[in-house]
Parts: structure tokens; sequence; C-alpha cells
């Protein structure tokens, strides 16, 4: 009993250290990503590099005052960051990150927190608590680009919600099981088993309503400098600020996660002779693939206008993935027959 | 919205109502009745991350379309044309800079174009092929400028410092020119300040020889991008009719079809010694003025090749002493052309009574010099003909029914800077 709660606390403590530092050199990461994307150097001035950037942003961002607008709901207003953060943080419980359980300390652990049988609906599940949290934010802040982002923020995450989760639904199918843990296991032995190959289409459309849902370009309506000024999180400054901004990244590490479990095997190697490497490096590997992405696609396309994002999620994508999930269902009930 | 606010916002209204006139008024009377509906006000600007400087828009809203919008002028008016009256000929230079600060060297040609038409005065073979140049070179400085920030504008970040990488060799090019690389104060009447040196003669061939690649550099992020077409086609259209009722000029009007071009039409400078092309466009909407722009800039750079190919020897400014300062030796040696020279440099030269107008192609369109001289050294009036005021006119009419994003891009693809709009 005291064995099993000491291993959960270490898990616990290792999943956040790994997290909250990956966030924050993501912010570092994608500035230097697109600087040298768009010709210049990203930053350079705090630290060799500017590698300790991501630490002087936090402290700015902490020692910021803390502005509530007069006319804002200041209940609403103080508490909607938080509805954002949390649940971008506590849906990492269900994610494997390796293979083997390993010794710490004389107590052995799992390289995840929890292994629960829903736990591919646990993630889709908190993830759609988070859009409340840039709804409530944007309506609780009393200002007409806060409430436009929040509007185009609360529309973009049902319509793409729904084709992420149908798109998951083929790899499920494909699985038998709804744990994370036992879809990547069903992935094992080769690139060849990964379930990109077959659910090459609920790959795409994952990825397209991951970027969505994170509301990264060009999907960021929400949030549309150019003609929200910041969207939802206008009127917010300092911290407050941050922890939509921590929210924001800690999503995309979780779609990235999301996606390298279901459709690139998770930790697995991607070819036998490959095992020497430890799982755990591969599933990080994957997971930057992913990130990486996420920063390239931000450098090369602009923004769609907002009935053209609808368009594409409810007239395209949403057909394409119910689809899929009938084709999958056919051809498994086929096989397994 | 509650009572209060909103009793707030329409006693805002009213106040601006009173300074703005009668038309803004029926305007906004109809904004007002709207407030107790379901639509929704949202002003815009003058402090928002792009409206291009300090526009401010109030947008009557049905949803995230637009029923109605109102352009709110006037942020960054300097009273250019009154300070004009107390200034000689060249002492005004300096404030067309101010004008269209992305384009000053075309803000000049046009201002020296009005002042020598004026005096009748013809300026030397070499001159006008600097100018030539010099105002091409601009054109390209300000469709780069406008191409990144439209990109920006609708999104697509990278572009954006791509085009700005070229326009800083540019920039450079006039910083050894005139010592300036925005504010650059550098046509004078009867010619251009200094001499076009070799070594940036070299400089700009190198940069035009690889200018063509570097177009197609940005067009591989926009050109046949799904998104970019979706964001421009068929947005902000405007029929050729339409564009000349408004009295669009530029590649606003180009869009339209419609091939006005001063360069063409009235050629000055070297440009009838020049050949180029005038791209038109079809539809009038985002995407065909985009696609101008880019083309007259190929054009610009192939103007420039061919004015450094002929570029003649001689004087870069008039021998006449009337306008043109003395040379410096002689001042500081003979008491007449120093009190000749004093006297240009205070009371400047005399321009003969009359008034005039006079166009000039700038890059955003036509930006015309209205002069009335009384025959003393300073104009007695002078109005400037904005491109981007006139534009903004047709603001509402194309803006009309489309959504709020598309509210940005109209504003980039005006091409609009708010110092020559409100001057």
């Amino acid at each position: 009993m005291l064995n099993d709660l000491a291993s959960a606390v270490i898990v616990i403590v290792a999943v956040l250290f790994v997290l909250l530092t990956t966030i924050a050199y993501l912010t570092y990461l994608e500035r230097k990503i697109l600087g040298f994307m768009q010709d210049r150097l990203g930053p350079m001035e705090v630290g060799p590099w500017g590698l300790l950037q991501p630490l002087a942003d936090g402290i700015k961002l902490v020692s910021k005052e803390d502005i509530i607008p007069t006319e804002a709901n200041v209940a609403i207003f103080k508490i909607a960051p938080i509805i954002s953060l949390v649940p971008a943080i506590i849906s990492f419980a269900v994610i494997p990150f390796g293979k083997d359980s390993f010794h710490f300390m004389g107590i052995t652990t799992h390289p995840y927190i929890t292994d629960i049988n829903i736990g591919i609906l646990y993630v889709l599940a908190l993830s759609s608590i988070g859009a409340y949290g840039i709804l409530l934010g944007g309506w609780a802040s009393n200002n007409k680009y806060s409430l436009l982002g929040a509007l185009r923020s609360a529309a973009q995450v049902i319509s793409y919600e729904l084709n992420a989760g149908m798109s998951v639904i083929g790899v499920l199918l494909l699985a038998g099981s709804l744990s994370l843990v036992r879809v990547e296991a069903a992935q094992s032995g080769g690139f060849w088993h990964w379930y990109i190959f077959p659910q090459i289409v609920a790959f795409v459309i994952y990825l397209i309503s991951g970027i969505a849902e994170t509301n990264r370009t060009p999907f960021d309506l929400p949030e549309a400098e150019s003609e929200l000024v910041a969207g939802f999180f206008t009127e917010y400054s300092g911290m407050r600020f941050s922890l939509y901004y921590l929210a924001e990244y800690g999503n995309m590490v979780m779609v990235s996660c999301i996606a390298t479990i279901l459709f690139l095997g998770g930790w697995n190697s991607p070819l036998p002779f490959l095992d020497f490497v430890p799982p755990f490096l591969w599933f990080m590997l994957k997971v930057y693939f992913f990130l990486f992405f996420f920063f390239w696609i931000r450098a090369t396309l602009p923004r769609l206008r907002y009935d053209q994002l609808m368009r594409l999620g409810w007239k395209i994508m949403l057909p394409l993935s119910f689809a899929n999930v009938i084709v999958t269902a056919i051809v498994v009930y086929m096989i397994r027959r | 919205m509650d009572t209060e606010k909103t009793t707030g916002v329409k006693e805002d209204i009213r106040q601006k109502e009173i300074v703005l006139g009668s038309l803004r008024q029926a305007v906004l009377q109809n904004l007002d009745s709207s407030i107790q509906t379901d639509q929704f006000l949202l002003n815009m600007g003058p402090q928002h991350p792009s409206t291009h400087g300090v526009l401010r828009v109030l947008l009557d809203l049905d949803g995230e379309r637009i029923k109605r919008s109102v352009p709110d002028l006037g942020y960054l008016h300097r009273g250019t044309e009154k300070i004009a009256e107390y200034r000689t000929y060249n002492q005004i230079i300096p404030l067309t800079d101010r004008l269209d600060y992305v384009s000053a060297m075309a803000n000049n040609y046009a201002f020296v174009r009005t002042v020598e038409k004026l005096l009748q005065l013809k300026v030397p073979e070499r001159a006008e092929f600097v100018r030539t140049i010099v105002a091409e070179v601009q054109r390209i400085v300000n469709h780069l400028f406008w191409l990144g920030t439209q990109a920006l504008d609708i999104g697509a970040m990278s572009v954006f410092f791509y085009t700005f990488r070229e326009r800083e060799e540019l920039l450079d090019i006039f910083e050894i020119l005139c010592g300036a690389r925005l504010t650059t104060n550098y046509y004078r009447v009867g010619g251009v300040e200094s001499d076009i040196p070799q070594h940036v003669v070299d400089r700009l061939y190198r940069f035009i020889d690889a200018f063509d690649g570097n177009i197609r550099e940005y067009n591989t992020l926009l050109e046949t991008n799904r998104i970019w077409l979706a964001r421009t086609k068929n947005i902000a259209v405007i029929t050729a009719e339409d564009a000349i009722n408004f009295g669009l000029s530029g590649p606003t009007l180009r869009g339209s079809g419609v091939p006005y071009d001063l360069r063409k039409f009235e050629p000055y400078g070297a440009y009838d010694q020049v050949e180029f092309d005038v791209p038109v466009g079809q539809n009038g909407d985002i995407y065909d003025r985009y696609w101008i722009r880019i083309e007259e800039m190929r054009q610009s750079a192939k103007i420039v090749r061919q004015c450094l190919d002929k570029l003649p020897s001689g004087p870069i400014m008039t021998d006449d002493h009337k306008v043109s300062f003395p040379e410096k030796g002689n001042v500081m040696h003979n008491m007449e052309t120093l009190i000749h020279h004093f006297l240009l440099v205070v009371h400047g030269f005399n321009v003969p009574p009359g008034d005039t107008y006079c166009g000039t192609e700038t890059p955003k369109g036509e930006l015309g010099f209205y002069i009335v001289s009384d025959g003393t050294g300073k104009p007695y009036r002078m109005k400037i003909r904005a491109p981007s005021f006139v534009n903004m006119g047709a603001f509402d009419f194309m803006a009309k029914g489309y959504m709020i994003a598309d509210i940005i891009t109209i504003f980039g693809t005006y091409d609009i800077v708010m110092g020559e709009c409100d001057r």
C-alpha cells in the first residue's frame, strides 16, 4: 500500500516535472524554430543562445501587475484560466511514456500515472472542459473582442472535437481497447504495425482537429491577433495570461502524445533491431516530431476565416471521419469473422 | 449589454456626431436604433494591432458579418497642408516625406514635379533617370512592405520576414544615396540632392538579378496556397464602374480591370524611354490586387534595369540658379553668390503666380498636389490628393456583407498609410 502510494507520487512528480519543463522550453523552441524558418535567430540575449529565455519570461510574467478590468465579472475572470489549465495538465495522467516498469530508490513504478480502461475517453472529456476556461474567460472580461474570441473558440472546439473523437474510433476498433497502454502494446513489432497506415485518413483528420482544438495556426481564430487583438485573453495580464499560455502549450503536448500513441506506435521502435534505444526516448522523439510539425505549420500557413473553418469541419472532415469509422468497422468485422 | 453602458456608448457616439457632421449623423442614427436589437457595435481602433496605424472603424455587426462600417479618420492629422503655407518650397519636401512614410521618395517626386510644372522648369536628363530609378525602387520597397503586412494580417507570418530582407537591402541603398532610410528628402526642385554612385548602380544590378527568384520564394508560400486563395478570392469585390466612381487609383483601381496608370497616360521622368507593362486584374477582388502588386514589382525591376542601362552622364541639378543652389566653393569666396545662397535658403525661390494640379503615380495610387502660388517663395495654398484617403471612401461599400476577418484584409488591400490619409 505504502509502496503503491510512493510509486504514484514519484511518477506524478516526474511527469509534472518533465511536462512543465517541456512546456516552458516549448516556448523557447517555438521561437527558435520560427526564427530559423524566418531567416533570423530567435532569442539570443538571455543566457547562451537565449537558453534562459523561458526563465526570464516566467519571472517577468509573475512580477507583472495583475489587472482586472473594472467591468469584469471578477470571480469568473479569476477562475477561468485555472479551468483552462488544470484539465490540460491532469489529462497526462493516462499517458504511458514508456514500456517497462522501472526501479527508483527501491520502489517499482510504472511509466504512467494510471492505466484506466477508458483512457482515451478521459482525455477527450478533459479537453472539452478546457474549452469552458476559454469561454468563461472571454465572457467575464466584458470586452467585445474577448467575447468574439470566446464564441469562436466554443464553436471551434465543439465542431473539431467531434472530428477528433470520430477519428479516434477507427484506431480503437483496430486495437479493441480504450486503454492507451493496450493501444500502444497492440502496435509493437515494427513500424508496419503502426495504425498510421490502416488509419491514414483518421490520422490526417485527427492531426487537423488537434491543431484546431489547441487554437494553433491556421486555426488560431479565437486569438487571431490581427482581427481580435488577442481574442479571449485580451484583458488578461501577468500570471493569469501565462496560465492560458501554459494551457495552450499543454494541450499541444497532449495532442502530440495522443497522436503518437494512436498512430505512431507510442514507445515502440520502428524497426526491431532498434529496440536497444529506450522506449521513453522513442516516445519523446515522436512527440517532438509532432510539436515541430505544429511550429512548421505556424511558419507556413495563413489563417482560415471563421466560416471557412466551420465549413471544413462540418462539411468535409465530419463526413470523411464517419466514412472512415464505417469502413474500418466493416473491415474489422470481416477479418475477425 | 446593460442599459447603463448602452447609454454610455450612445453618449460617446453623440459627442462625435456634433463634430463629424450630418452625413455621419445619419449613419449613426441607424447604429443607435440597432443597439436595441441583437446587433453588435464594435469599435475597431485607433489602438488595434492591424489597422495600419491609427485608423478607427465603427463596425455594425450581425454576428461576425458586417452590416455597415464607418471609418473615422483624422487621428494622425498634422496639418501638413497648412504648415506648407509657411514654408519655402524646398522646406516642404521634408514634410512630404511624412505623408506616406513607407514610400517617402514617391511623395518627394510628386511634390517637386508640381513645383517644376509651375516653374516650367526643365530637369537635366541624368536627373530624370535617377529620379525614375529611385521612384521605381521605392515602388518595390513599398510593395514589399505591403506584401509582408498583408500576409501577416492574414496570418502567414514568414512572408513578412522574407520581404523585409529585400527591403533592407533597398533601404541601405537609400541610405547611401541620401543618408536616410525612410524620411529621405532626396528630390529637389530641379533635380536630385546627390548623384547615384557607381557602386550603388552595381548593387542595384545585383539586387535585380536576384529579385525574380525572391518573388518566386514569396509566392511559394502564397500563390497556390488554398487558404490564401480562400481568404483573397472574391473578397471585397468592386467593379470597374464603381471603382471609377469612387475615384480609386493605383493597384486598387487596376485590380478591377481599368488600365489607368499615369506613367503610361502622361509619361514623366524617363518612363517614355523604357518599356514596361501595366498589369490589370479581372475580378476586382483582393487576389487580383495582390497579383497586380506582385507583377508591378517585376515591372519596376524591369524599369530600373533599363534605366540603369541607359543612364546618361551629366548634371543632376538644373543650371537655372534661380532655383538651384550655387556651388559651395563660390559661396565661400564671392559676396554676390553668398547673398544669393542666403536668399535661397531664407526666402526661397519665387514661383510665378498661378495654380496647377499635378498627379504622380505613387505605389499607392495617384498622389496629386494642387498648389496655388501668389508669386512669392511660399505656396499660397497647397492641397494634397492622397490616394489612401480617396480609397477609404469606398471602404464601407467594399466591406459590406463580409466578415470581421475580411476587414483586415481590406485595409491591407488598399495599402493604406494613415500619414497620407490624414495628412
